[in-house]
C-alpha cells in the first residue's frame, strides 16, 4: 500500500508493515523532550503513579528555557526539581539555564533526526519535521506515559501536500512564505493532519528556513510539518547526528487530502495582526503603526540566519527613539556565532537590547513583558491576547527584516522600504 | 442549576490560562486566572458544575497542560465545542475533564442558560430553552480515562492489568 513520510514512521514506529489515516497505534518514540513549563507536571504524573525510573535516560531531554534564568522563586523550584529528576533517572541529556530554546538546542545537538519519531511537551515540537521525521507536541501527563513505557498512542493523521516552487526575494523570508500559508489554511485548516512540504523551492531553503516553516505548522493544528531530508538536512547532520539514522520518503503514489502550491517568486512580507495567528497581510498594507517593542528571538526566528538578517537592515543606524528591541539568540551556539560574526555588535550598536539565549519575550514569561496599550513586533510565533503581557497589548508577527526594519523606523515597515 | 458560559471562535490556551502563571501547578491556583484575558471577571462568576459551549478550535495553541487544570480547578464539568485543538483535546480527557464535540450546541446557548450534558449519549440539553443537541459521542477507550477521572488514575487502576488504555475506536 503507497504510504506518505508520516505514514511510514508511524508505521515503523508501531512495527507494522503499513497504516493508515484514522487508525489508533501504539509507537515507540524516538526522543523524549520536556522543558521547565511542562517537564514539572510530567515528573509529578511519574511520582502519583509510582513510575521510579524512565524507560531510557538516553532517549530523554530535558532544556531549561522557558523561564531562565529563573525569574521568580517558583520558577527556581521547578528548575531545582527538574536537576533532581535527571540526576536521579541518569539523564545526560540535560541542558541547563542558557544553553538555549528546546527546539533549537535539540537539533543542534543531533536529535533530530530523519525517519525519527519525536514527541516533545511543547507545541512547537512539530519544528523538528524540518528534518524529515515525525515530530509533535503532547502534554504533560501524556509524556509520563512515554517516560514510564517508551510507547504512546497516536491516531494516523491525513496529510497534506504544500508545493513550494520559485525563488526568495530579497528580504522576503521562510517566515513570510509560512504567515501566508497559515493565512490561507487557517488557524484551525490543518487540525488533526500532518503537513508534507515539497517542491523543487526546498533546495534553497536553509534547514533554519525550514524549521521556522514546520514551527508553526501547529499554527495551523497541524500534528506534525515535514519536510523530507536532502542534501540540505545531511550536510547540516554531518558531525551532528546522535545516532544512526535512516530517511524515508513518501511513495509517489501516497494519497493526501489537500494539496496547495506556493510561489516564491510572487510572495511579498507577511505579517500577522492582533490576536490570532492566522489574521495575515502584507507589512504594506499595515506599514505605519507606531510600535513600542520589538522582540527577535524564539524557536521560530532566533537562529543566526535571523539574526544576520535584522542586521543587515540595521548595520551603521540607530533604531527609533522610543523603541525598545530585545533580542534573545536561540542558542548558546546561536549567541557564539553571532559574536564572533560581530552581528551582535552591529545590533547593539544600533541600539538593541541583548538577552541570554531562552524563550525570553515569547511567551510572556520572562524579559521584555508588554503593557497595557503598547504595540510589539515579533519574530515569534504567537499573537493571542495577553501572551506577551497585557491584554490590552496588540502583538503583530513577522520575519527578522520587518522586526528590524519596523524598529529602525519605530513603526510597522516593509523591509523592502528601507 | 449548571450555567453555560459561551465563547467564540479560536480560545487558545493562552486565553485560558496565560504564561505568566503558568509557575503554578495547583489546580485551584491555576483557577483564579481561568480565562481571564477574555473574560476577567470568570473566575468569579463560575460555579461548580457549570459548562463551557465555545465554537470552532477550541485550546488552540501552548501544549500547556495547565489549561485543562485550571478549567477542572474552577469546577468546570465539561466543554463543549464545534472543535477542539488537538494537544488540548487529549490533554483534558488526560486531566479527566470531559470534552464533547457538537456542531450546534454553540448556536443554541447563551451565557447563563441552564445546561445538562449526558456524554455517554452524547447529548447537550439546554435546560432553559428545552432544546436538545448532539454531540459526537467518545470512543469507549477515552470514556474509560474519563470515568476513572483522567490518565493517572487509569493507570493507577490497571497497574498490573495492561500498561495503557485499549484502543477500539478512531478518534
Amino acid at each position: 500500500m503507497p504510504m506518505t513520510i508520516a505514514e511510514k514512521i508511524l508505521a515503523r514506529a508501531s512495527g507494522r508493515r503499513s497504516v493508515s489515516p484514522g487508525e489508533i497505534v501504539e509507537a515507540r518514540v524516538d526522543v523524549a523532550m520536556i522543558n521547565d513549563i511542562t517537564g514539572p507536571i510530567t515528573v509529578e504524573a511519574l511520582e502519583k503513579i509510582g513510575v521510579k525510573k524512565v524507560w531510557d535516560p538516553s532517549r530523554v531531554v530535558i532544556v531549561l528555557d522557558h523561564q531562565a534564568p529563573p525569574t521568580s522563586i517558583e520558577a527556581s523550584r521547578e528548575h531545582i526539581g527538574l536537576r533532581r529528576f535527571a540526576a536521579r533517572n541518569g539523564i545526560q541529556n540535560f541542558f541547563d539555564v542558557g544553553e538555549g530554546v528546546c527546539h533549537e538546542v535539540l537539533p543542534e545537538n543531533g536529535f533530530a533526526l530523519p525517519g525519527e519519531l519525536i514527541v516533545g511537551a511543547d507545541s512547537h515540537t512539530c519544528t523538528y519535521g524540518a528534518f524529515g521525521c515525525f515530530a509533535t507536541g503532547i502534554g504533560s501527563t501524556d509524556m509520563a506515559a512515554v517516560f514510564a513505557t517508551g510507547k504512546l498512542w497516536f491516531r494516523v493523521p491525513e496529510s497534506m501536500l504544500i508545493k513550494v516552487e520559485g525563488m526568495l526575494r530579497s528580504r522576503v523570508s521562510p517566515k513570510d512564505l509560512i504567515l501566508k500559508i497559515v493565512g490561507d489554511v487557517g488557524a484551525d485548516g490543518a487540525t488533526y493532519r500532518a503537513i508534507e512540504f515539497t517542491g523543487s523551492g526546498l533546495s534553497r531553503i536553509s534547514v533554519g528556513g525550514r524549521m521556522t516553516m514546520c514551527n508553526m505548522g501547529v499554527e495551523m493544528g497541524a500534528k506534525a510539518a515535514i519536510v523530507p531530508a536532502d542534501e540540505v538536512t545531511f550536510r547540516y547532520l554531518k558531525g551532528r547526528a546522535k545516532w544512526a539514522y535512516q530517511p524515508v520518503y513518501s511513495d509517489s503514489d501516497a494519497s493526501y487530502v489537500d494539496e496547495m502550491k506556493c510561489d516564491l517568486s510572487k510572495l511579498e512580507p507577511q505579517l500577522a495582526l492582533p490576536h490570532n495567528v492566522d489574521k495575515v497581510r502584507p507589512v504594506r498594507e499595515v506599514a505605519g503603526v507606531k510600535i513600542d517593542q520589538a522582540f527577535l528571538g524564539s524557536c521560530t526566528n532566533g537562529r543566526l540566519e535571523d539574526l544576520v538578517e535584522a542586521a543587515k537592515v540595521l548595520e551603521g543606524k540607530k533604531i527609533a527613539p522610543g523603541v525598545r528591541m530585545l533580542v534573545a539568540p536561540a542558542s548558546r551556539e546561536v549567541y557564539l556565532e553571532a559574536l564572533r560574526k560581530k552581528v551582535l555588535q552591529k545590533l547593539v550598536e544600533a541600539g538593541a537590547i541583548v538577552g541570554s539565549p531562552s524563550c525570553a519575550a515569547c511567551m510572556g514569561g520572562h524579559i521584555g513583558i508588554i503593557g497595557p496599550g503598547e504595540v510589539c513586533i515579533s519574530s515569534s510565533n504567537r499573537n493571542f491576547r495577553g501572551r506577551m503581557g497585557s491584554p490590552e497589548a496588540k502583538v503583530y508577527l513577522g520575519s527578522p527584516a520587518t522586526v528590524a526594519a519596523s524598529a529602525l523606523r519605530g513603526e510597522i515597515t516593509d523591509p523592502r522600504d528601507v | 442549576m449548571a450555567k453555560a458560559w459561551v465563547f467564540g471562535d479560536n480560545i487558545s490556551t493562552d486565553d485560558i490560562i496565560a504564561g505568566r502563571y503558568l509557575v503554578q501547578r495547583n489546580p485551584k491556583e491555576l483557577a483564579k486566572h481561568v480565562m481571564e484575558a477574555v473574560d476577567p471577571g470568570f473566575a468569579a462568576k463560575v460555579r461548580a458544575g457549570d459548562v463551557i459551549v465555545a465554537g470552532k478550535n477550541f485550546g488552540c495553541g501552548s501544549s500547556r497542560e495547565h489549561a485543562p487544570m485550571a478549567l477542572k480547578g474552577a469546577g468546570i464539568a465539561a466543554v463543549v465545542a464545534e472543535s477542539f485543538a488537538r494537544i488540548f483535546f487529549r490533554n483534558a480527557i488526560n486531566q479527566g475533564l470531559p470534552v464533547l464535540i457538537s456542531k450546534e450546541a454553540r448556536r443554541g446557548f447563551k451565557t447563563g442558560d441552564g445546561i445538562r450534558v449526558d456524554l455517554e449519549r452524547g447529548e447537550v440539553l439546554n435546560t432553559s430553552t428545552g432544546r436538545k443537541f448532539d454531540a459526537e459521542p467518545l470512543p469507549d477507550f477515552l470514556m474509560e480515562i474519563l470515568r476513572a477521572g483522567g490518565l493517572l488514575n487509569y493507570l493507577k487502576r490497571m497497574k498490573g492489568k495492561r500498561g495503557l488504555p485499549r484502543k477500539k475506536t478512531a478518534v
